[in-house]
């Protein structure tokens, strides 16, 4: 604008002595120059640890598993990161910088993802990744981007037990998703016993061990636990089980392919989640995973997360309808995407907090962080690296999104090392 | 664990817990006898079984959905074409994978191992380019979604019982095939002693890619049936490879009869401990049972007895 105005100036002026142009060309060079010093600070002040940022850009890794089994949840992510780094972009990037990102894929193989971590931090020297979605793959990371100091901001909801000063967890951790909906289920559905259900793996059984510990603080009953290996196919023995104990609540963290088999299957056994006995309450089974099981399948069943794709706010509305803008009219948000839709803009904000992309200097900027434009509604980042968010209960609808029946009145605090609980 | 329910109760989740496992049964039968047949008759290992099973699913997926937008009014029983479809497709991909790569490595089983798993690994990422990473869902005919019920308790689930059906035509359909028809006795000749066989004229390539032809073939009508039990995605089929190898090398490879009461077995056991320990624990003793059977018989249940 400055510029346009200013040659119009100087266009008009040009008839009189060239002294004066002179002076006046001078003039606008220097605004110029100081403008855009106000705007992007030299890279030598905002980069002493010898980053990928040059004076209009800034490099950033997302690392991703966009082949093999993995590929199914983590695409999302992958088109959510995206997203948002084209709007920051849009918006004038970061410290006045373009981002550019550096996309390396995981392909579902854990030691991969430590490799390509080494890679985006040694060889591209990325100034922030966003990437991993299993735990499993978060820990194969951890001790690379701990050694080279990086910062990795993390989708996905997990079972907590961690606070790594390299990383950012803009999903939930176990307690966040758990207590609030077990309370739910007691107080708004009466619920007096439990059947905890899961895949065999780290965070079904975390979490499961927190929800007990929370029905057995309620004074309720769980009378069942049971868990099944990853891409089990077969559930006619446990839906007679629960047939057997009929419990008010199945309380299910099934993953992967296994959660079509398990819904299939407990819809031909004839029971109908509509009827609500016994209830379903489910923490895996996002918008995407609807996608593969069939709304049909899971009409009626409750979901206990921080996101649902209905949600009725001004932030999702313009989210949703830029992410199908993006990525095409079919596509449907689970709770991760938006999660990982947030790593960029923390980060953009943390960095400008800090003055600074320095690691260190983004470390101590990021505690205290709010994003009021976050598609969830407001998020904080706390003290521990994880995000105070509310948690919401969705009802499964047949054309596979949920309706929103409940949500915490206040922000849930982020407990990673809940006491008691462990 | 049984305090606190009447016997009424008691009886009718023993009768649907049979029915579970008998259902478990005729999805391992229907895995295991495609894989059977190749692995048994042609002594190929082929890791690709799931994936073709995988490429059955695809070929539901796609007759279902051009059922749904050509002619809405078939769709209750688009399944039986797709079952067709999936046969077809299977078959042919079958016969040119024999042609392209099998063939040449029929001396080298080792090879043929890695071979096949280079195809799996082939397959999966073509479904993912040509699918989508996501997993797809497959619209079943309402009919065959819910549960017949017989009294309050008991409810058998329609498609548990379809699986069923197929599983038993199709094992009828190969044990007649194989033991009752000319083209059986070739197959069985080749596998007995296969220069003898050339010696009479029978064209031994020509019986060799008929015979993966149809155990890819039968891999797809599996595939085709899973779609109503299991995930349909780029990598789904990895999650029945497992269980089908245990079923084909417990029941003795050479053997079909031995692969059914092999599947019959591993069945039964596991849907039983399923209901009185975990998920896990249950299959983690199936196969501590298959092992330590597989020690004292390593030939399996039912061992061909051929002179080699």
């Amino acid at each position: 604008m400055g510029t346009t105005d200013l040659t119009a100036c100087g266009r008009s002026l040009g008839k009189e002595t060239g002294f004066r142009k002179k002076l006046m060309t001078l003039a606008a060079s220097i605004m110029l120059a100081t403008s855009a010093q106000a705007a992007t600070p030299p890279t030598a002040e905002v980069n002493t640890t010898g980053l990928a940022v040059t004076d209009d850009t800034v490099k950033v890794g997302i690392l991703h598993s966009i082949t093999g089994t993995m590929s199914i949840s983590e695409i999302g992510s992958v088109q959510a990161e995206k997203l948002a780094i084209e709007q920051i972009n849009a918006a004038g990037g970061v410290l006045g910088r373009q981002v550019e990102f550096v996309q390396e894929d995981g392909a579902s193989d854990w030691p991969t993802f430590a490799e390509k971590s080494r890679k985006l931090l040694r060889q591209d020297n990325v100034a922030a990744i966003f990437g991993a979605w299993t735990s499993a793959s978060r820990k194969a990371i951890l001790p690379v981007i701990e050694q080279y100091n990086g910062m990795l901001y993390y989708p996905t909801f997990y079972e907590g037990l961690e606070q790594s000063p390299n990383v950012i967890y803009t999903g939930q951790e176990a307690t966040q998703q758990i207590l609030a909906s077990i309370d739910w289920a007691a107080e708004e559905k009466g619920a007096k016993t439990f059947y905890l259900l899961g895949s065999d793996y780290i965070w079904p059984r975390t979490s499961n061990k927190i929800a007990r510990k929370h029905i057995d603080k309620l004074g309720l009953k769980v009378v069942g636990e049971e868990y099944y290996p990853l891409g089990h196919t077969q559930f006619n023995s446990v839906i007679n089980k629960i047939k057997l104990r009929k419990p008010d609540v199945i309380f299910a963290s099934v993953v992967g392919g296994s959660n079509v088999a398990f819904y299939k299957q407990m819809k031909a056994a004839g029971i109908d989640f509509t009827k609500e006995s016994p209830l379903l309450l489910t923490i895996s089974v996002t918008e995407d995973e609807i996608r593969g099981i069939g709304g049909e399948n899971v009409e009626g069943i409750y979901a206990s997360m921080k996101y649902f794709q209905s949600l009725d706010n001004d932030n999702n509305k313009e989210f949703v309808a830029a992410f199908k803008e993006a990525w095409g009219d079919d596509m449907v948000i689970g709770d991760v995407t938006q999660a990982a839709y947030l790593g960029p803009w923390l980060w953009k904000a943390a960095v400008e907090k800090a003055g600074s992309f320095d690691i260190d200097k983004i470390r101590e900027a990021s505690p205290g962080i709010e994003f009021t434009k976050a598609p969830e509604g407001y998020v904080r980042i706390h003290e521990n690296h994880h995000l105070w968010s509310k948690t919401r209960i969705g009802h499964a609808q047949r054309d596979g999104q949920y309706k929103v029946v409940y949500e915490t009145e206040d922000l849930m605090e982020p407990d990673p090392f809940p006491e008691g609980y462990q | 664990m049984f305090d606190g329910y009447t016997s009424s109760e008691l009886m009718s989740i023993f009768a649907m817990q049979g029915f579970a496992g008998l259902s478990l049964f005729s999805v391992f039968v229907l895995m295991a006898l495609g894989l059977a047949i190749i692995f048994g008759q042609m002594g190929v290992i082929n890791m690709a079984h799931g994936e073709f099973m995988i490429l059955g699913a695809y070929t539901t997926y796609l007759t279902s959905s051009a059922f749904q937008s050509y002619f809405p009014g078939l769709f209750g029983g688009y399944f039986f074409i797709a079952m067709i479809f999936a046969f077809l497709v299977c078959a042919a991909l079958g016969a040119f994978v024999e042609w392209a790569m099998v063939r040449h490595l029929y001396r080298r089983p080792l090879d043929t191992l890695l071979a096949t798993w280079g195809l799996s690994l082939i397959l999966q990422q073509a479904y993912r380019s040509i699918f989508g990473a996501r997993e797809v869902g497959v619209t079943l005919p309402d009919w065959m979604m819910g549960s017949i019920q017989v009294t309050d308790m008991v409810d058998l689930p329609i498609n548990g019982l379809f699986v069923m059906i197929i599983a038993l035509s199709i094992a009828l359909g190969v044990y007649f095939l194989m033991y009752r028809s000319g083209w059986g006795k070739k197959v069985r000749a080749v596998v007995q002693n296969r220069p003898m066989a050339e010696a009479v004229g029978i064209n031994s390539a020509g019986v060799d890619r008929a015979t993966f032809a149809l155990g890819c073939g039968i891999a797809g009508i599996a595939g085709a049936a899973f779609t109503m039990i299991g995930s349909t995605g780029p990598s789904s089929g990895q999650a029945y490879i497992v269980d089908t190898f245990l079923v084909v090398v417990f029941g003795g490879a050479q053997s079909l009869i031995g692969t059914i009461i092999s599947a019959f077995g591993i069945s039964q056991a596991q849907s039983t401990m399923e209901f009185f320990l975990s998920g896990s624990m249950a299959k983690v003793l199936t196969l501590l049972v298959v092992v330590g059977i597989l020690m004292l018989r390593p030939e399996g249940l039912m061992a061909l007895k051929i002179r080699r």
